[in-house]
């Protein structure tokens, strides 16, 4: 079946079998393995991507689902300018240490700010607990989508004065 | 994991739905969701020749309180149930429930009517359901009919749906002026089944309990209305003494299973605790409302 998708702004088609999961349509058709597969089971959030801007686990999604919406992968984040805001913090917080969950965790840290631009520990706490990074890295995850909260408001802030 | 090959079908309307429903209901099943039926595709423990996907059907995911009961379309994502202000100010249970389902993520896929009719014993709404009463429509091409919740729960992962219908709407009776609930759920991590749920309603009448609604998550092979516990309280002035006895009649229905979550004994334990408190806990929402 023709599927076509906005991935990362760019409409992209592909001939999918049904049965394929969103996961395996980005990763094999589209070529974009920043989105992992960790358990394959809707357990460890590593397949996060946002579809139409909404965090979901691409392993618990067929592709065919996504024919004519939005999905954005990590690939996806950075910008013209250079790493979009949640990168630049999670590279200068120490956000990740294997890496693994980390484009998981960012897209939905991306979110998060989006919606709320100040989260508390509690509010990015609760937003990933569908996600597991297995270092347990998590203090500086949740140190980093706060700065990236704090830079991106910061930076609206200077572009509204 | 890849699922055994399907015709995958994307209906625009319902009357396109129920007749893919008529011709192929026996091998196929309705994705809403997916948060239960992709996973359990996954695993081959049910390969359907045919998908029907409903997601792209209109009208399926209102909220609103219309004839003395709220209705709920069977698309609402678990996320929007928890957002809804409706459900915040008048329904309690189910604005507990909620947060508490799966994971945030799973939340926003997936689907009060699939939830319902996947009929998982370990499922919050179905509890939820249970005690305040609700029933659902099911939609099919030759007609409707509207089942109440405990006759639509049958058994382990089976409703009463037949396979030619559609879940299309939930019913929830709206509550009386004071009323209260509460969703109190035991669970070892955010995303794990619960260990031992309990749904809470309770409605005053003068001073006395008017009507009780309680049910228990993860305790059997079903979810389950605790019935005698509910009827120990109508017509009783609540207090911590009814309330504890409604606990041990609570407790006494359910037949948990020891697994890697707890001992059977602990399990009932905790139905008794959590229905004293879900009682107490809606007792005095309903005073203050």
């Amino acid at each position: 079946m023709e599927v076509k998708i906005n991935v990362n702004g760019t409409e992209r088609a592909a001939d999918v079998e049904p049965r394929q999961l969103l996961v395996h349509v980005i990763r094999e058709e589209f070529e974009l393995t920043g989105t992992h597969v960790g358990c394959d089971t809707t357990s460890c959030g590593a397949c996060t991507v946002l579809l139409d801007g909404v965090p979901i686990k691409s392993c618990t999604m067929f592709g065919v689902q996504a024919d004519g919406r939005s999905v954005t992968t990590v690939e996806g984040l950075a910008g013209p300018d250079g790493l979009h805001p949640i990168q630049a913090a999670f590279k200068e917080e120490h956000g990740l240490q294997c890496g693994f969950c980390t484009p998981g965790m960012m897209l939905t840290g991306a979110a998060l700010i989006e919606s709320n631009p100040a989260p508390s520990d509690d509010d990015v706490r609760w937003a990933i607990s569908g996600q597991i990074c297995r270092c347990t890295g998590y203090m500086n995850i949740v140190k980093a989508i706060q700065a990236a909260a704090a830079t991106t408001s910061s930076m609206s802030t200077t572009a509204a004065g | 994991m890849l699922p055994s090959s399907f015709d995958y079908h994307r209906p625009a309307t319902l009357d396109e739905a129920l007749s893919l429903l008529a011709t192929h209901g026996d091998d196929a099943k309705v994705l809403a969701g997916g948060q239960s039926l992709i996973p359990i595709m996954k695993l081959r423990f049910a390969s359907p020749g045919h998908l029907i996907d409903i997601n792209r059907i209109d009208g399926l995911d209102g909220v609103e309180e219309r004839d003395g009961s709220l209705r709920i379309g069977a698309l609402v994502r678990h996320n929007h149930l928890a957002s809804n202000d409706i459900i915040n100010a008048r329904y309690p249970t189910i604005a507990a429930a909620a947060p508490q389902i799966a994971d945030p993520l799973v939340r926003n896929l997936g689907t009060i009517g699939g939830s319902l009719t996947h009929a998982d014993p370990s499922g919050d709404l179905g509890s939820v359901m249970l005690a305040l009463g609700a029933s659902v429509v099911l939609k099919s091409s030759t007609g409707e009919r509207e089942v109440p919740i405990g006759e639509f729960l049958v058994d382990t992962f089976q409703s009463s749906i037949a396979p030619n219908e559609l879940l299309t709407e939930i019913h929830v009776p709206s509550p009386a002026a004071k009323a209260g609930g509460a969703y109190l759920k035991l669970e070892r991590k955010v995303g794990d089944y619960a260990t031992v749920a309990t749904a809470i309603y309770l409605e005053l009448n003068n001073g006395s309990i008017g009507k009780a609604g309680i049910a228990l998550t993860s305790v059997g092979l079903t979810n389950i209305k605790a019935t005698a516990a509910e009827a120990s309280l109508v017509g009783a002035a609540p207090g911590d003494g009814v309330f504890a006895d409604a606990g041990r009649l609570a407790a006494e229905a359910s037949s948990p299973v020891a697994d890697v979550r707890g001992s059977a004994e602990y399990k009932k334990h905790m139905v008794e605790v959590y229905v004293r408190r879900g009682l107490a806990s809606a007792f005095e929402m309903a005073g203050a409302a």
